[in-house]
């Protein structure tokens, strides 16, 4: 741990679903641990988060950093500092950079990296075929034990050979990791741009049918079920994905998932006018899908919040929408997002909120965070619920403001991020 | 009412009255191509630029005429041979035209919302002259400006569209126009040719052309494009004219007097026999007499708006 600092952080509403912890009291730390409080609090920094809530910093297993290879787009250093603002201090770094995080050398080069400039926690995830190419299988071993990976993913592609994506699973299974499935059958989404369905004929665009993803989403599980592995699927949009995923989950299946603040938040209409910081894929999708994620979010059949954050350059993003790259940022509006959508709307309360942007994450992921007991990293945040805020290009800290939040109206302000027990960001207030 | 807006990018966001507005502008035009010295001094010392990404000679004449009829100077950027070649984006393309002082561009491109991301970032006039498939809105005019002429309204009428739906920015803009202007409108096609969710832009749909063409009042038969890679429903051209081509045979179902219209290029014997397009129901060439006057009216109506003063032209 870099230094030490001994903070208090008083009379906020803690907020701590790990534990079971929901009322209002101090948290102590010490040499980048959550500590017991202590009598003498001379030597303390205090904060004093009265009104405030006091929760885990979120782990975001979503998480597209760009290094190597695109530092043009985002950094780590400058993906984990625009992570800190949005209340982030553990990140789930995805492997689709140039080059691909599918050797030991590469995932290692990465490694340093995050060593030498990140600004709060990085985890690594290795990809499941070589060069993301869909035709071989990476080493996970090795990947895992010597590069450090915790998880495997081909995230931007899915794994279309059958066989292939079986062999991984009974590897991921004997090798004790997480499989995470970006499920797209791309014959059956090819050149579509946005949801297939009215907003696409409409607009003259071409559409990704639903098809494309719950199918796919149908074989990952049945794959995973035989071969006993546990798999996670990413960034589910629409409903018929979230009845394959909890049919499978009756059946026995070890599937996890997420969704993104877009999917139970924006719907297909936001692309009207050919906004193409909406252009994602998944796709944005109709009004039924949005109130099918946010159901299935208090249900707990979707299991975590993830950003999928998508930093892209201008060149890429301000230009004709076919052409245009997929994606949106997401580190610095994902809690506000999900404070506007979920809290207010009492789809979710706050230690369900929690879990799902924290604790389940770190479940699903193996690693000890999410929790503000004793002993535990110090990654804690604390949060005005109440602040209201627009989003705004020149705001970002990101390298990239491609957010499809621009100009909305958010409720929810990260005032202090405390990562490894020391102060890693402060709002301005 | 007065035209206020910068651009024409199609006809989904124009209101009934917008819609109006142009048709009756036409009336006043159309009589200016009448006359032996067809110029009206409207636009005189404006510079018009035709920007187009794709291919056309119909669509990219007609507005040069209609331009140079109003007085306006003309150029034409045949983007094969310019900088875009070099990798210049539409917007610096945009913006350099602004830089040289133009006052309207004109642009066809086959990007969808290409025109959109233009006219966001230059302070010209856009007109959409067709953007991938999404709108061509003065060929919707023009097409109803002649329906209106031949029949005296479009309220009411039952107007069947017949082609490739899924892929025409005709039928899109001509849905939107004439369902605002209050006539029904069905498209026919095959079903793969059919896009989703058409219904909800106001339209209903039909996989037999000879139900569709019962009680219509008029058929505008789109191109069936079969130089597309992918999207071909049909493959041998006999089978189409077979099922939708619409022939004298074909039309003896339908209204004596039911108009015939057709964006233009035909393809005689695809989509639409010679005798039907040379015949008696056909407006088709009294369609691109129309263009003119209708492109002729958009020019005006922007120009005026950027320029503070909107007259009401009385028909």
């Amino acid at each position: 741990m870099k230094g030490q600092s001994k903070i208090i952080i008083k009379n906020g509403r803690v907020c701590d679903p790990a534990n079971n912890i929901d009322e209002v009291r101090d948290i102590y730390i010490d040499n980048g641990r959550i500590a017991r409080p202590s009598k003498n609090g001379n030597n303390y920094q205090i904060i004093d988060a009265s009104g405030k809530i006091v929760m885990p910093g979120l782990v975001d297993m979503h998480v597209h950093l760009r290094q190597p290879g695109r530092e043009d787009k985002e950094t780590v250093a400058s993906g984990t500092a625009a992570g800190l603002k949005g209340g982030v201090t553990t990140i789930l770094a995805m492997p689709n950079t140039q080059p691909a995080i599918d050797s030991v050398e590469n995932a290692l080069l990465l490694a340093d990296m995050v060593k030498k400039t990140a600004q709060a926690n990085v985890f690594i995830c290795g990809t499941i075929t070589l060069g993301r190419g869909g035709k071989e299988l990476t080493d996970l071993a090795r990947l895992k034990k010597d590069g450090g990976c915790i998880a495997f993913s081909d995230d931007g592609s899915s794994v279309d050979d059958d066989l292939l994506m079986q062999k991984a699973l009974k590897k991921a299974r004997e090798q004790k990791t997480l499989i995470i499935c970006h499920s797209e059958d791309r014959s059956l989404s090819a050149g579509g741009v946005v949801n297939l369905g009215f907003t696409s004929t409409r607009l003259g665009l071409r559409g990704i049918s639903r098809e494309s993803e719950y199918k796919r989403i149908e074989r990952d599980v049945t794959l995973a079920m035989n071969a006993k592995a546990a798999v996670h699927i990413a960034h589910v949009s629409c409903r018929e994905s979230v009845e394959v995923i909890a049919l499978a989950r009756k059946n026995g299946a070890r599937v996890t998932c997420e969704t993104a603040p877009h999917y139970f938040s924006l719907t297909e209409e936001a692309v009207l006018g050919y906004d193409t910081n909406t252009k994602i894929n998944p796709p944005l999708r109709g009004k039924e899908d949005v109130a099918a994620i946010r159901q299935a979010l208090c249900s707990g059949t979707i299991d975590a919040i993830a950003s999928d954050h998508a930093p892209h350059t201008e060149n890429e993003k301000d230009i004709e929408f076919d052409r245009a790259e997929f994606g949106t940022t997401g580190l610095e509006t994902e809690l506000a997002v999900a404070i506007t959508e979920l809290i207010d709307q009492k789809v979710l309360d706050w230690p369900d909120l929690i879990a799902k942007m924290s604790v389940n994450p770190a479940k699903i992921l193996g690693i000890d965070k999410g929790s503000l007991a004793v002993g535990k990293d110090a990654d804690v945040i604390i949060v005005d619920p109440a602040k209201t805020w627009v989003v705004r290009r020149d705001d970002f800290i990101s390298k990239s403001k491609n957010s499809a939040f621009i100009g909305r109206k958010l409720k929810g302000v990260v005032e202090y991020t405390i990562c490894g027990g020391k102060i890693a960001y402060k709002s301005r207030g | 009412m007065t035209w206020t807006r910068k651009d024409l990018l199609g006809l989904e966001e124009l209101t009934k009255d917008e819609i109006e507005l142009i048709l009756s502008t036409v009336e006043s035009f159309k009589e200016v191509s009448t006359r032996e010295i067809k110029k009206v001094p409207a636009l005189r010392g404006k510079t018009v630029v035709n920007l187009f990404y794709e291919p056309s000679t119909r669509t990219r004449v007609s507005f040069e005429v209609a331009a140079k009829r109003l007085s306006a100077d003309v150029i034409n950027i045949a983007v094969q041979e310019s900088s875009v070649r070099k990798g210049e984006t539409l917007i610096d393309t945009g913006r350099n035209i602004e830089a040289l002082k133009a006052d309207v561009i004109v642009v066809r491109h086959g990007a969808s919302g290409a025109p959109a991301l233009l006219a966001q970032h230059v302070g010209l006039n856009v007109v959409n002259a067709g953007d991938g498939w999404h709108e061509h809105p003065t060929q919707a005019l023009l097409d109803m400006f002649t329906l209106k002429e031949k029949l005296g309204r479009i309220e009411g009428l039952k107007v069947v569209i017949v082609g490739d739906i899924a892929h025409s920015r005709v039928a899109r803009s001509n849905i939107w126009g004439l369902t605002k202007l209050g006539a029904k409108v069905c498209v026919c096609a095959p079903s793969m040719l059919i896009p989703p969710a058409i219904e909800m832009m106001g339209a209903s749909t039909s996989n037999n052309i000879d139900e569709a063409l019962k009680g219509a009042d008029a058929v505008n038969v789109l191109r069936m494009q079969f130089e597309r890679d992918t999207e071909a429903a049909f493959p041998e051209k006999l089978d189409y004219f077979k099922n939708f081509g619409i022939t004298r045979e074909r039309l003896n179902n339908a209204k004596k007097d039911i108009i015939v219209m057709h964006p233009g290029p035909i393809n005689r014997g695809i989509e639409i026999s010679s005798d039907i397009a040379d015949g008696k129901n056909s407006v088709i060439l009294g369609q691109v007499t129309n263009g003119i006057a209708v492109r002729m009216a958009v020019l005006f109506l922007l120009s005026q708006a950027r320029d503070g003063v909107v007259e009401r032209r009385e028909a």
